[in-house]
């Protein structure tokens, strides 16, 4: 550990960009000796289209009641308030006080650049790309700001849990951590797997009758450990399951030298009974925020942004299986003690039907990359151009909207 | 009902692979069979020779151990015991992943194919101890070699391997009136097993036109095919049987006994029209329904018998006919398959399978295929893994299966494919309507991935 170079690596990098220098003020030898800043970076992709409507309710728009007559309106005194105009979805009731305490914020009709198609892979592709095109696109944003900075080292940046994690893929090192043997399988995937096998009636059969089993898992009869059923493996869910140990993980390495982590949340596809299907999704979400706030401790959580972002909203109108389809505008989620909380950030475009973008979705108003980007910013000392160029190109930064504490 | 290469690499093959064409006709298949074993070189696995050697060291030990049991030495021993059984536990966890990647990067699925459906049919295995690890060298050197040779010489390699010799008890047989026989105090005699498979299972098959009577002569035939770690597979006359033995009516032995009658009775029965039938029927099974087309089987058959067992000839016969290419898939891939198929249609790089730490091993691979019902390398008796579909159609079965193609192949690599293109490269042109549909609108890569291995369209073939 080179705790003297690297210091003078930084002293010599926080005179330049002054205002990262101010969120991080105290540093430990330990921080000193991997890391090029202070500050941390939690980036979560939330993959299947957020509902960010329903997330963040616009339940001051008179407009909002005759799109969702069933589903997110329901003003219920116990639910949330955020400021009058917004309320929060009961099951992020858990972050609150985070809320309250100015260490939670949103922004609401954001999007990245992706239009038209609504493919879950393609906007996820280019959330983490953070480009406007796929065209040549051969690292995430993540990455690229990592090959902008010198000082990356092993463990600077780690990506967590199983699959690909685009957004840090690319020439720069990242570590990757996968936790043990977990058996999840979203309510979706359970959906589309019951439709795979309809055509081949035995391969149906034997599916139905594992769902079933599932039911009686509690029986002794069909609990045996070596057939751990499928709803077994849902419960798990909610129980201490791999976002849990990820955000532990993740608090933990973010303690020592790591600065930036990115991992995945599921399950946020609610096509289907959206008042059953989004409130896991979101509880998943509120226990990984508390879960790193919890094991980063008071110290480093003041040093530390999290940003949640999603491939795309949702439909303004619920569709007739009480869920929401594929839309455009969403919301983005940004907690830490580095963050400037109790804002819901960005413009509201309202939801009258002239309103929306194609008459169906609602309209961005802030692509997802600003915020991330004047995240990094503060983060890193990078100056705008590198970041409109090079990190994100084709971003206007627009005005800081002071996101940061 | 006409050859696609893409129902031949399902069906005949390891599944398709974005990076491995399929084969173009019949004759490249056959022909791949006849050259170099590529995959063999690319992805080692010892041969039984080798495996022998730690057989002898272990023996060296344990007499070490029995020498020195009560002093201070006899730890030391011990250790060097444990250390060679521990050496062969991880090395045949290698050797599973040298199959693997076989699988996922082989030109000639079919040799991949067919070298698991004979250690299938001469399932064999060490029965404890460091043998019990020895199955991988045994298929390399008995199976592997003679899948496309004479079906006798397939048989003799097998049926006189020591792997089968231990597992079908045959080690311990000896003629009541062979010289040890006599001297034995313990009254050892005939031990029926071996005889029994062979004539039931490896050649005329359980509805063949033999006796029990047979099966008794057949076993004293076989007294004096013994194996020890120094000399592996040899014939002891002492153990042998006097006299001529009797096995569907034609008669066998020399005087002295020696091992040429053994082979001869086996050459026979290689030869004998319920093996061709049995031989026959047993491959169409496997490769293409669990009821096959009788005509099929009948022309098979018929080459087995015109070619004295000339495999490749039988292979051919099958290929040729157009109930092979029946573009609806019925089979279903049993556990290993399933896995190594996905592997390969995921375009896994084999180091990654061969270089895996064990725990990821077990807990990533190992572990599932057990879940779904396959233990690796141990079938539940001689007779090896099921054919029937609705052995692996369970819904502790699907429900495994499901689960590991949803999560697994994020581990097997970073970068998964997007599911929109994977579903044809997974099942080629052929796409059920459902899976295009899941593979569009699962909510992210892993899941989508998932969906595609998971549909029935990619777990028949």
């Amino acid at each position: 550990m080179t705790s003297t170079l690297s210091r003078r690596a930084f002293l010599t990098r926080s005179a330049v960009i002054g205002c990262s220098a101010a969120a991080s003020p105290l540093l430990t030898p330990v921080s000193l000796a991997a890391a090029p800043w202070d500050m941390r970076l939690v980036v979560i992709i939330l993959r299947g289209g957020m509902d960010g409507l329903d997330a963040v309710r616009p339940l001051g728009d008179p407009e909002f009641a005759t799109w969702r007559p069933t589903l997110s309106t329901a003003r219920d005194k116990q639910d949330p308030d955020l400021n009058g105009f917004f309320g929060l979805h009961p099951a992020l009731a858990s972050v609150h006080p985070l809320w309250q305490a100015g260490e939670l914020s949103f922004v609401h009709a954001a999007s990245t650049p992706y239009r038209v198609k609504r493919s879950h892979f393609d906007g996820q592709d280019l959330l983490e790309a953070g480009t406007i095109s796929m065209a040549g696109v051969r690292d995430g944003w993540l990455n690229r700001t990592l090959q902008q900075v010198p000082g990356i080292e092993m463990r600077t940046a780690f990506a967590l849990g199983r699959g690909d994690q685009k957004v840090l893929l690319g020439p720069a090192q990242v570590s990757d951590w996968v936790p043990g043997a977990d058996m999840e399988i979203s309510p979706q995937a359970i959906r589309l797997a019951e439709r795979i096998m309809e055509d081949d009636p035995e391969f149906h059969a034997a599916f139905s009758e594992a769902l079933m089993l599932s039911e009686e898992v509690d029986s002794p009869a069909t609990g045996a450990p070596a057939y751990r059923s499928l709803r077994q493996d849902m419960s798990e869910i909610s129980g201490k399951s791999a976002h849990v140990r990820i955000s532990q993980y993740a608090a933990d390495r973010l303690r020592e030298e790591t600065r930036v982590v990115s991992f995945s949340l599921n399950g946020w596809d609610t096509h289907n009974n959206q008042k059953r299907t989004l409130g896991p999704a979101l509880n998943r979400l509120s226990t990984s925020i508390l879960t790193l706030k919890d094991g980063l401790g008071p110290d480093i959580w003041q040093k530390t942004a999290i940003v949640a972002m999603t491939e795309f909203g949702r439909t303004v109108r619920q569709n007739g299986t009480g869920g929401t389809d594929h839309g455009t505008g969403g919301a983005m989620v940004l907690a830490g003690g580095a963050i400037r909380g109790g804002h819901v950030f960005g413009d509201w475009p309202g939801l009258e039907e002239a309103d929306l973008y194609a008459r169906r979705d609602l309209m961005p108003t802030t692509d997802v990359r600003a915020p991330a980007a004047w995240i990094i910013r503060a983060m890193t000392g990078l100056d705008r151009s590198t970041l409109e160029r090079t990190v994100f190109p084709g971003l206007e930064m627009g005005a800081d909207r002071g996101y940061l504490a | 009902m006409r050859f696609s290469p893409e129902l031949a690499e399902k069906r005949f093959g390891c599944g398709l692979s974005p990076d491995v064409a399929a084969p173009a006709d019949p004759d490249q298949m056959l022909a791949g069979l006849a050259g170099p074993d590529t995959m063999a070189d690319s992805f080692p696995i010892e041969d039984f020779d080798t495996f022998r050697l730690r057989m002898i060291e272990n023996a060296a030990v344990w007499k070490m151990m029995r020498k020195t049991r009560g002093t201070d030495e006899f730890a030391q021993h011990k250790k060097k015991r444990d250390l060679l059984n521990k050496q062969a536990r991880f090395d045949k966890e290698e050797w599973y992943a040298q199959t693997l990647a076989r699988w996922t990067r082989t030109q000639t699925g079919f040799r991949e194919r067919l070298a698991a459906f004979w250690a299938d049919h001469f399932t064999a295995s060490g029965k404890q101890g460091l043998v019990r690890r020895a199955t991988s060298p045994y298929v390399e050197s008995a199976i592997r070699p003679h899948l496309a040779g004479k079906f006798e010489d397939l048989l003799i390699a097998a049926v006189t391997h020591p792997i089968m010799l231990m597992y079908l008890d045959q080690m311990q047989a000896m003629g009541p009136n062979s010289k040890a026989g006599l001297k034995s105090k313990r009254k050892r005699g005939l031990n029926e097993n071996l005889a029994c498979e062979v004539l039931e299972l490896h050649t005329l098959g359980v509805d063949g036109g033999y006796t029990q009577e047979d099966v008794r002569q057949m076993a004293e035939l076989l007294t004096g095919v013994t194996f020890s770690a120094k000399k592996g597979q040899y014939f002891s006359p002492d153990r042998a049987e006097p006299g001529k033995e009797t096995v569907i009516g034609r008669a066998y032995g020399d005087e002295p006994p020696t091992m040429e009658p053994v082979y001869q009775a086996l050459r026979d029965l290689a030869q004998h029209p319920d093996t061709a039938r049995h031989i026959a029927w047993k491959l169409a099974v496997h490769f293409v329904a669990d009821e096959p087309d009788a005509g099929m089987v009948a022309g098979m058959e018929l080459r087995f018998l015109e070619t004295g067992g000339d495999l490749p000839e039988v292979y051919a016969a099958m290929l040729d006919h157009p109930a092979a290419w029946d573009p609806v898939l019925h089979n279903v891939k049993p556990p290993f398959d399933f896995m190594a198929s996905a592997c390969r249609a995921l375009a896994v790089d084999p180091g990654k399978l061969t270089d895996m730490r064990r725990g990821v091993r077990t807990s990533t691979l190992l572990a599932p295929m057990q879940l779904m019902g396959q233990t690796w390398q141990s079938p539940p008796g001689p007779d090896g893994w099921p054919e029937e579909d609705e052995a692996w159609i369970t819904p502790q079965g699907v429900s495994a299966r499901l689960r590991w193609a949803m999560i697994v192949p994020g581990n097997l690599r970073r970068d998964l494919p997007d599911p929109r293109d994977f579903v044809g490269q997974a099942l080629g042109s052929d796409i059920p309507d459902a899976v295009r549909f899941a593979a569009m609108a699962a909510e992210h890569r892993m899941d989508g991935v998932g969906l595609v291995l998971a549909s029935p369209a990619f777990q028949r073939r």
